[in-house]
């Protein structure tokens, strides 16, 4: 009995978790699919009615915005912060004596609520009252930052204060990583006198690879769900310039009592989601399995 | 150990070393302007009174610094027909997020060493299923959630809010230590197994003792992500268990009253200083992982 | 059935509350979910809860603010899918017809007609307190949308009166925009647009024109020359805010009239509120005017009763209902609040000279036919078409799309919400 139990211990251990994926991921995206072939407004209904939402939301110049601002915003958003958070990370690994300080300054954007932050950035960055007038103030009269106020380029604001808030938690999460790196490995490295540099390209940052893929989840997790972010900064404008999906949704299903089409955007962005990810997903556990 | 002092002495060039160690805290730094910038902005403004605020100078320092935001934000804001600041929401806060953290991280810790360690037929199926849920739109989850807490008989209880932070928290602390524990080599427990250790005995004296690093990380994340959530906050909770964020939301975002800037955003410092304490706290124990010694020993 | 014993209940729950508690029997009881947080609304409101507490009742209170009542709505569909709802939430508009039709409000008709509603109440905000023949919800306040603030120095220093037609506000922006001076403050916010937006097209559509078109939605109306016009309107609006305007809040451009940056702002009576915060009195540092056209638009607030178990929760919800409209907290609440009362027998004495204009317009209006629902603050439309509408106005102003194209967008986006 007990080396039974032993024997399947790590399955009994994986068991609740994998019912409650089931139920409250699994399920609840089921629910959504079905939800979004309803004409469903301030409660959820559920009475199919075919593929009428998916037909609103493609002819809605509205969503057509959000859409494609996901994939600036998420590329630009996961590609920086990335750098950024590594770069960060291998800076602070050089036995900074204050390390202790400036670890929490570069984390703390996390803790703050953007509710309020939000309000602090739009001041920053608008022209009339934060960083142009600041520098004009300065002498510098023909100095311009205006991407706030700019349709084109309210977006790349959202970037900004995105990573802002971001990237600090993804230093925190590739700190965690070189320190776990096996040291005896770069020592032998370094005595066999190879270069600094060479020693992170060609050992420290392969022997990541978990990391990045947890970095890469994290904020890609972030980018599509990017919320509190737009409101507070941009509350999706000008115009609806800076909508993201997780807007436009919220948007849909809250503030319009219009359900079946927050659904009917809920499915599209977790297939865009599910095409991303898997092949990278694929890819990795592959190789450990080999 | 991979920092520049540990190089061999053949580049020994005092110089080129000290120009080397400034660049680096002058990077440093001027990365630290950046991050300190918006916070700068919201500490000055909690220093002003309204009447500057109004007068149209937002971004400035104090012409008179008076610390009568903090008091209000802290005691005197009203959050509703209460007016006692955020003070009140602090405890529901603390109920929600210390459970719900320390279960997640709990779980998460053993299920990511099952997958790394204890590779069964179906297990990295499990984990890449645990990943994509990450994915959820909450939006989505806030209705049939919802409908489910009331059916469990949670709804609008603090161990509802807990039971949906540590759901949807899993993910996130599955991933971070799966990752964390796949680079450990396998020999590891077959080794211990082979010294007749049994599944939690060397999950707790081999595993836990090498995990210090992913432990805080794991934290940190759950302790931000679950302290400063809203939505479920705002959507399961009712009289009496509404969360800090709740307050804070309501002291902010009113549409059609006076805005006080210097309140808000005192009242948002206040509510992140938890979160600061365990950044701060936990990042004590940032420091290298034993993995090097304890695996070849 | 359900309406027969809900309506059976509330007879019990009315005879509760005005006779029985003495008694000892059912004391009242409401969670009350409301959006009224910040200082002065937050005051208002705790009005209420005196007067309830005196009533003998016990309020426990569950305010959730935020983007004008969406966070609380969320907490709201969660609370009754849960099957955990509030005794009384603030709804307001065809929201309140909305959540009749899932079946979960209670019927007020009792109280109502005990105190006699339907004398007391303009008609045509009695109507959205009611779902087919019964009464579902219970006004709280009137506020004007359709005001135009302005700054008294800054219009005599260029020699400009208030406007009363959109000729002469063009006439007095050009003048003073040669003068330097930026002549409308603007926050670049979705719904500020709409406020502006609708300000505009009560004046050039006429007030049966904008119920055709925003009430009724009528495609005609919609797709008429008058719309283009008014879209005509929203662009020269558009030259006479400052370039810096995209997300500003509201209060930081009436703060920019108040400091003579700027000479007018349009927005709903709470602006009035910011005037008063900072020491400024009506009619003599600022003047307030309705926006120029026949009619006024108005943003009602009130609150709608849940189907709920108890008879001290139904006690309660008779109680609150009771109370909301009573003459006594009418004055009370809407002198903090800035907005009128919605009863129109209360006298006006203790308010300022905005708000008896207010009031005597809302009578004029109401007896010309021409007191209508705010579209932008949701008294008109359900939240898809109005929503459809603001997608409309804003990517117009925000962009340099023509007239005619944001008619076009106008017709389709609203055909694509049905």
């Amino acid at each position: 009995m007990t080396k039974w139990l032993e024997e399947h211990m790590p399955k009994l251990v994986l068991a609740p978790s994998f019912i409650i994926v089931l139920i409250f991921v699994y399920g609840f995206i089921g629910w959504t699919a079905w939800v979004s072939l309803t004409r469903s407004r301030l409660l959820p209904k559920y009475e199919i009615d075919g593929f009428i939402q998916y037909d609103r939301l493609f002819s809605s110049p509205r969503w057509e915005t959000a859409f494609s601002n996901l994939f600036v915003f998420g590329f630009l958003f996961i590609v920086i912060a990335m750098i950024l958070g590594l770069t960060l990370a291998i800076l602070l690994d050089q036995n900074i004596r204050t390390e202790g300080a400036i670890r929490t300054i570069y984390l703390y954007p996390m803790a703050l609520s953007m509710i309020v932050t939000g309000t602090a950035w739009k001041w920053i960055l608008n022209p009339g009252l934060g960083l142009e007038a600041t520098v004009r103030g300065w002498g510098f009269e023909n100095f311009t930052f205006n991407w706030l106020v700019d349709p084109d380029m309210a977006i790349y604001t959202v970037v900004i204060a995105a990573i802002w808030q971001s990237s600090g938690f993804v230093m925190a999460l590739f700190l965690a990583g070189l320190r776990s790196v096996d040291q005896e490995i770069i020592r032998a490295a370094q005595i066999d006198g190879i270069p600094t540099w060479r020693v992170y390209t060609a050992i420290i940052i392969p022997a990541m690879a978990p990391i990045f893929l947890s970095a890469f989840i994290v904020l890609s997790h972030l980018a599509i769900k990017s919320f509190d972010l737009v409101i507070a900064l941009t509350g999706g404008g000008p115009g609806y310039a800076t909508d993201l999906p997780a807007t436009y949704m919220y948007t849909m299903a809250f503030s319009r009592g219009d359900i079946g089409q927050a659904a009917s955007s809920a499915m599209i962005m977790m297939m865009v989601v599910f095409a991303i990810v898997v092949p990278y997903l694929y890819s990795e556990l592959r190789v450990k399995d080999d | 150990m991979t920092d520049m002092s540990y190089s061999p002495p053949r580049s020994g060039n005092r110089t080129v070393k000290i120009a080397l160690r400034w660049t680096l805290y002058i990077m440093l730094g001027l990365f630290a302007l950046f991050y300190l910038m918006p916070l700068f902005v919201m500490v000055t403004t909690s220093f002003k009174s309204l009447d500057e605020i109004r007068t149209g100078d937002l971004i400035s320092l104090p012409r008179e610094v008076t610390f009568e935001a903090w008091r209000t934000a802290w005691s005197g804001a009203c959050t509703g027909i209460q007016c006692e600041g955020v003070r009140p929401f602090f405890w529901n806060s603390v109920l929600i997020a210390i459970p719900a953290v320390l279960l997640s991280t709990l779980i998460g810790a053993l299920n990511g060493y099952v997958v790394a360690q204890w590779r069964f037929r179906g297990a990295n199926l499990f984990f890449a299923l645990m990943l994509f849920g990450c994915f959820i739109p909450f939006q989505v989850v806030l209705l049939p959630m919802a409908r489910m807490l009331g059916l469990m008989g949670l709804a609008g209880t603090i161990p509802g809010l807990i039971f949906v932070h540590v759901i949807y928290g899993l993910g996130f602390t599955t991933l971070f230590f799966r990752n964390y524990y796949v680079s450990i080599p396998s020999e590891l427990t077959k080794a211990a197994k082979v010294d007749g250790a049994g599944f939690f005995r060397i999950f707790w004296s081999i595993f836990l003792p090498l995990s210090l690093p992913i432990i805080v990380v794991t934290v940190i994340w759950q302790f931000t992500q679950i302290w400063n959530d809203f939505l479920f906050g705002v959507s399961f909770s009712q009289a009496g268990t509404q969360p800090v964020t709740v307050a804070l939301n309501n002291i902010v975002n009113s549409t059609t009253g006076v805005k006080a800037y210097n309140v808000d955003m005192a009242a948002a410092i206040i509510a992140a200083l938890p979160t600061l304490f365990v950044y701060v706290v936990a990042g004590k124990y940032f420091v290298r992982g034993l993995t090097a010694g304890s695996v070849k020993g | 059935m359900t309406f027969k014993l809900l309506g059976a209940a509330s007879c019990v729950a009315i005879i509760a509350s005005s006779a029985a508690f003495a008694d000892g029997h059912a004391k009242p009881e409401a969670e009350v979910l409301h959006y009224w947080t910040s200082g002065g609304e937050a005051k208002s409101v705790a009005v209420l809860q005196e007067e309830f507490a005196a009533g003998g009742g016990t309020w426990t209170d569950m305010p959730v603010a935020g983007g004008g009542g969406d966070a609380a709505g969320t907490a709201l569909r969660a609370r009754v899918l849960a099957g955990n709802a509030p005794t009384a939430a603030q709804i307001k508009g065809p929201a309140i017809q909305e959540w009749y039709e899932e079946g979960v409000l209670a019927d007020i008709s009792a109280v109502a007609e005990a105190n006699n509603w339907s004398e007391l109440l303009p008609e045509a905000i009695a109507g959205h307190m009611k779902c087919e023949d019964t009464w579902c919800a219970a006004p709280v306040n009137v506020h004007r949308v359709d005001w135009i603030w302005a700054n008294a120095e800054v219009l005599s220093a260029n020699g400009i009166e208030m406007p009363t037609t959109w000729d002469e506000f063009n006439a007095a922006a050009d003048k003073l925009q040669a003068a330097g001076v930026i002549p409308l403050a603007h926050g670049g916010q979705a719904w500020q647009d709409a406020t502006v937006f609708e300000a505009v097209a009560l004046g050039i559509l006429g007030a049966d024109g904008f119920r055709k078109a925003f009430v009724d939605l009528d495609m005609d109306t919609i797709k008429s020359d008058e719309m283009v016009a008014v879209f005509d309107q929203m662009r020269k609006m558009r030259g006479y805010v400052d370039s810096n305007f995209s997300g500003r809040d509201w209060n930081l451009a009436t703060a920019m009239v108040m400091n003579g940056e700027a000479a007018f702002q349009i927005m709903g009576d709470w602006a009035k509120g910011e005037f008063m915060a900072a020491g400024k009195v009506p009619g003599e540092d600022f003047l307030c005017l309705s926006t120029p056209g026949e009619g006024f638009l108005y943003n009602v607030d009130s609150f709608a009763m849940f189907e709920v178990e108890g008879d001290d929760k139904q006690a309660g919800q008779a109680l609150l209902a009771e109370l909301v409209v009573g003459a006594s907290f009418q004055e009370v609440f809407n002198l903090n609040k800035g907005s009128i009362p919605v009863r129109t027998d209360v006298a006006l004495d203790n308010f300022d000279s905005c708000a008896t204009l207010s009031s005597d317009d809302m009578a004029a209006s109401n007896e010309g036919g021409s007191l209508l629902p705010s579209y932008a603050h949701g008294m008109a439309l359900r939240g898809a078409q109005a929503g459809a509408i603001t997608d409309t106005v804003t990517a117009h102003f925000n962009s340099d799309m023509s007239s005619a194209d944001a008619v076009a967008m106008l017709a389709d986006a609203i055909a694509n919400s049905m």
